[in-house]
């Protein structure tokens, strides 16, 4: 199991076009994929889109995501990378 | 002549008639049914055909107003993908054993609720997709077609509210104006108006009835007001206001390359203000003469760590050699009071605006200035620029601060890096600064007054308690003297003095700092050419 936490620094927060892209990009692993807002304590499936947005991602809050599974670490490194570029 | 009065998204006026949106009715009521099986396949029989006809949409916008707006349509197919949602559905289909119409609708409001139960506006907002793409199902599912905008001249469009495939399925060309009775500032029809620039209201007063259809009508964007079947004045005046707006609008471009020039011969720098590095794009595109004012906390914020030398310093040259030789000013770290990282492990406090922040921070975490010094100094090999710190209120800071540069100048002589003149400044925001201005004028090279704080300051009025509003004022005599005050003493020093706050975009009072004698005002990109224009008519 891996995990990793990030702040968002997107202005609007994880809102529907990052959220679909980070959606679409977490389905793409074969390992289980959970987010978590810190901020709140509410967690989702990442590979969900209505429960990613559900979350109610804010500039400024750290989310953390757990990755299990055979690719995890690809998953990892890869999902940071894509979140420091996008989010 | 009827008046109705709307939440206005893009600034502008449009003259044509009404073009009323109706909703073609739906006709399905919620009946049992008997073979479960087939209404799961009759759902995901609709759900395919709505995902093709949202990949269509997807293309068709992508052409009309690129990738970032036509995501939506990619984000409505994952919401039609999406686990969750198609589990309720199904589920209810074969536990109530109710139609698919039924089942699609209940489930788009349950997760519409729970959207319209978030803080967050730009998430109430998404309470509409998901409406939005059940509809689309149910609709495909009663075998309707997609409704449209059918005319053959331009029409200002009068609906409910718009949702994002009703609005892209519209032929653009056709569109002079949209009036939503919902919607706000955040949905997507403020999005795609503002895109398209074309004026636009929404949360607009106005009932959306069939009788508007065809009428002529005015939507002003300045006032936010709609008039529907304008008397002969007020459809006169609006016309001319509409000429002017267009009249001025042309004009400003070819200010673009002119000086900044009162006809009686005086002159004043117009720069802008930026926080990050993108933003160098409508700087020059406006004509800034520079930048007054380079936020560099935005490297700070919303990351884990500090940035490290490298990275602000690829932040600061990519910024300075874009000037290309036009002067940048980079205000040292102010961070603190409403800008907060957590790696910076500030305490909270009860007075955090005058607290521990900006240059505060600085000469006590000595080695967080040492990096960001160090890396503005190495990109000033790359262009013109100045520094200027934040919240200064004695003398004996700027002492220690050139004395700290000093310091950072003979390290990176050691180094063997190369750097360039850096012209050292600093704001006067506080009231402190500004009475003892005569002395800091004789250690700096320029003041460049930060308004928003000074004011805030001088009048003890906390600008984000809006019960205060009342008792704010931005020309007040006292803030104006200060300001005043600062440009003579920096003057008779022979030092430059600007100012980066919101005054400076503040057109009423250009010619009262002309008269004081302000060398430079930094403002917002989009305000430059019409400062430009202002000045140019002065005298």
């Amino acid at each position: 199991m891996k995990t990793l936490e990030y702040v968002i620094t997107d202005p609007v927060g994880l809102h529907a076009r990052p959220a679909g892209l980070f959606v679409k990009k977490a389905a793409s692993y074969e390992s289980s994929i959970t987010v978590k807002n810190m901020e709140n304590g509410k967690s989702a499936d990442a590979k969900r889109i209505m429960a990613v947005m559900s979350l109610g991602v804010k500039q400024g809050n750290k989310i953390e995501l757990t990755m299990e599974g055979g690719d995890e670490e690809t998953a990892e490194t890869e999902l940071m990378a894509f979140l420091k570029e996008n989010l | 002549m009827e008046i109705f009065h709307g939440k206005s998204v893009l600034q502008g006026i449009a003259i044509g008639s009404l073009y009323v949106m109706e909703k073609k009715e739906s006709t399905w009521t919620k009946h049992m049914i008997d073979n479960t099986d087939e209404e799961v396949a009759r759902f995901q029989k609709a759900r395919e055909q709505a995902i093709a006809e949202l990949d269509e949409l997807y293309e068709e916008a992508l052409d009309q107003v690129g990738e970032e707006n036509a995501m939506i349509f990619d984000v409505h197919k994952m919401m039609l993908e999406d686990m969750d949602y198609l589990e309720a559905i199904e589920n209810l289909i074969r536990t109530e054993k109710v139609n698919a119409e039924y089942a699609v609708t209940v489930t788009g409001e349950e997760f519409s609720a729970m959207f319209s139960a978030m803080e967050d506006d730009y998430m109430r907002a998404r309470a509409a997709d998901v409406l939005d793409i059940s509809g689309r199902v149910v609709r495909v599912l009663e075998g309707r077609e997609e409704p449209g905008l059918h005319s053959r001249e331009p029409v200002i469009i009068l609906a409910d509210d718009l949702t994002p495939s009703e609005t892209i399925a519209m032929d653009k060309t056709k569109i002079l104006a949209f009036v939503t009775k919902h919607g706000s500032a955040n949905s997507h029809t403020a999005i795609l108006a503002r895109s398209l620039n074309i004026p636009s209201l929404v949360n607009t007063d106005v009932e959306i009835s069939k009788e508007y259809h065809g009428k002529e009508a005015v939507v002003d964007g300045v006032t936010g007001t709609l008039f529907i079947e304008p008397d002969a004045p007020t459809l006169e005046a609006k016309q001319k206001e509409q000429v002017q707006i267009r009249e001025k609008n042309e004009k400003l471009k070819l200010l673009i390359g002119q000086d900044n020039v009162t006809k009686d011969g005086r002159r004043i720098n117009l720069y802008a203000n930026m926080g990050n590095v993108e933003d160098v794009e409508k700087v020059l595109a406006n004509d800034a003469g520079g930048i007054g004012l380079f936020r560099s906390e935005f490297l700070y914020l919303g990351r884990d760590t500090f940035p490290t030398e490298e990275e602000q310093f690829e932040a600061y040259k990519e910024v300075v050699s874009r000037m290309g030789g036009k002067k940048v000013i980079i205000r040292t770290l102010d961070i603190g009071a409403d800008k907060k990282a957590d790696y910076f492990g500030l305490d909270p406090e009860e007075n955090p605006a005058l607290g521990y922040r900006a240059i505060r921070i600085c000469l006590t975490q000595r080695e967080v200035f040492r990096t960001q010094l160090r890396a503005i100094y190495k990109a000033s090999a790359f262009g013109t620029v100045s520094i200027m710190f934040p919240m200064i209120i004695s003398v004996e800071e700027i002492r220690k601060i050139k004395a700290f540069v000093e310091e950072i100048k003979a390290e990176l002589k050691a180094e063997g890096v190369a750097f360039g003149e850096v012209e050292l400044g600093i704001m006067i925001e506080t009231p402190a600064a500004a009475l003892v201005s005569g002395e800091l004028a004789k250690e700096v090279e320029f003041f460049s007054i930060g308004t928003n704080d000074l004011t805030q300051y001088t009048l003890a009025i906390d600008r984000q308690n809006q019960k205060l509003e009342e008792f704010y004022d931005s020309h007040h005599p006292a803030v104006l003297k200060l300001i005043e005050m600062t440009i003579q003493n920096g003057h008779k020093e022979g030092i430059w003095v600007g100012i980066c706050g919101e005054l400076a975009a503040d057109d009423t009072l250009t010619e009262t700092f002309l008269n004081m004698g302000l060398d430079e005002l930094s403002v917002s990109p989009t305000y430059i050419l019409k400062l430009r224009d202002k000045i140019r008519n002065i005298g």
